[in-house]
């Protein structure tokens, strides 16, 4: 969980050196709000959050329950007047969320980027049933769509063998160098 | 016509339906498929979430080896030529990723191969008139709610693919094949992609909505071209009947399943028993060409 505090040098400035966006030529028109299909499921909507950054808001920002609710799906980019790029925005808060150990929330959709991530450094693609397993394992929701699992093996909807042919010594590279890039 | 074709991991699983009806449509209509030796995953929401390293460098790792091909790309998969389009855009406008992305590499790579969705290929390359004289069969004027979502047209500066906010690639092709494309609100807007399992709430909420509209539309069927839209729209109606009490057993098939019907392709070679809920109203629907 984080305290209430700051970050060295500001979190509004990290967001900004991390996603490029300049936040002061927000209108606060709330034209990302008004599109954001998750944005009546969240305390703090995406024209909060940016106004709250401008306002050099403190670490709680990172607590935020959009970030892990946000479905990425960039019309707050798409129709911001001023060409803000509010998913480049969301995008940073998550990684320092994750950096600076922000708390578990509701589908821990860390864990779940995790174990898919995982998965495609063993593999180099995706395989569904070791991440899946990892996910469910790890959050404890066994029983989810468990009943969907028989007919989407039936439909070879989930394939049973990992991956192969994969060029597995390019992706370990990438995640070597991203590991060591961390921070920088 | 030759492309390197990055089939993406749902192919592999989720979408193999995707996967063969791409493969067959592409087959009967002349154009060469040719996947990239050793291809890689792009990456998905895990990677642009996580961090900026991986989210270019991982499309790119497969992007340099079809430089090496020295053919366009070809993606069918939304998702994936979403994150190949970013990445791309992102290594050519910023050298400081550019370097980057060059390091975890091991070889400098300047985002230059081009990507097509494979729709762009059947409209820009093939064209519509060339597939209509292909047309074995006629959609008989089914009624289709052409559904794009988040991630062939955003963000448009790097995919570049139709209008933002009224596409209508996927309307003139099926409209070519003899259907009724539907004038609906929801062309664009998102199912929740990837986050179906963790946060399936989330989830179930967006798509009731837009499965709910394209029914008030009267739509038939609702034609996709991304896997995550299609197993969220497709899976979720049975999670919407027993949360909400709604049934809708609206089909939800792959436009290019419609068009291999519509070539004369047989329904087996295209996947449609894949499908969660039943297409047989949508592939008795298709008739011969008047």
């Amino acid at each position: 969980m984080i305290k209430k505090g700051k970050t060295a040098g500001g979190i509004t400035d990290t967001v900004r050196e991390l996603s490029g966006v300049d936040l002061r030529v927000c209108l606060q028109c709330k034209k990302c709000t008004s599109g954001c299909p998750v944005a009546k499921l969240v305390k703090s909507p995406p024209s909060e959050i940016m106004r709250r950054l401008l306002m050099n808001s403190g670490d709680e920002i990172l607590e935020s329950d959009i970030l892990w609710t946000c479905v990425s799906c960039e019309t707050c980019s798409a129709r911001c007047p001023m060409e803000i790029d509010v998913a480049a925005v969301m995008d940073a808060l998550r990684q320092l969320a994750l950096a600076k150990g922000a708390s578990k929330q509701e589908g821990n959709v860390p864990l779940f980027n995790r174990a898919f991530l995982e998965t495609v450094k063993l593999f180099g693609r995706t395989y569904d049933i070791a991440m899946i397993t990892a996910y469910k394992v790890g959050t404890l929701k066994l029983m989810d769509d468990i009943e969907k699992f028989p007919t989407m093996l039936r439909k070879r909807k989930i394939a049973l063998l990992p991956p192969m042919g994969a060029d597995r010594k390019t992706i370990r590279r990438i995640f070597k160098k991203a590991k060591q890039d961390k921070g920088k | 016509m030759k492309y390197a074709y990055f089939p993406g991991c749902s192919a592999e699983s989720t979408a193999r339906d995707m996967h063969e009806s791409t493969l067959a449509v592409a087959g009967s209509l002349g154009i060469e498929l040719t996947k990239p030796r050793g291809w890689t995953c792009c990456g998905a929401t895990a990677g642009h979430q996580t961090d900026p390293v991986l989210a270019a460098s991982l499309p790119a790792a497969t992007l340099i080896k079809v430089k090496d091909m020295g053919l366009n790309m070809v993606v069918n998969c939304a998702a994936c030529y979403n994150r190949m389009k970013v990445a791309n855009h992102q290594i050519s406008t910023n050298p400081e990723i550019r370097r980057r992305v060059g390091d975890a590499l091991g070889r400098d790579y300047d985002g230059s191969v081009k990507i097509r969705h494979f729709m762009e290929v059947l409209l820009e390359d093939i064209r519509l008139d060339a597939i209509k004289k292909a047309l074995k069969h006629s959609l008989n004027g089914l009624k289709v709610a052409c559904y794009y979502g988040c991630l062939l047209v955003r963000p448009h500066e790097a995919t570049k693919f139709d209008d933002p906010e009224n596409p209508t690639s996927l309307d003139r092709l099926v409209t070519a094949l003899g259907a009724r494309s539907l004038d609906w609100p929801h062309k664009v807007e998102c199912c929740g992609g990837g986050l179906s399992m963790s946060r399936t709430d989330v989830v179930i909420g967006l798509t009731d909505a837009i499965v709910g509209m394209a029914k008030a539309a009267g739509a038939d069927c609702i034609a996709v071209s991304c896997p995550m839209c299609q197993i969220n729209l497709d899976m979720r109606q049975r999670d919407i009947e027993k949360q909400m009490g709604k049934r809708y057993d609206m089909p939800i098939v792959y436009v290019t399943q419609l068009l291999g019907l519509c070539l004369g392709i047989s329904p087996d070679k295209l996947g449609f028993n894949k499908l969660m809920v039943s297409p047989s109203t949508v592939i008795a629907a298709v008739g011969d060409v008047v």
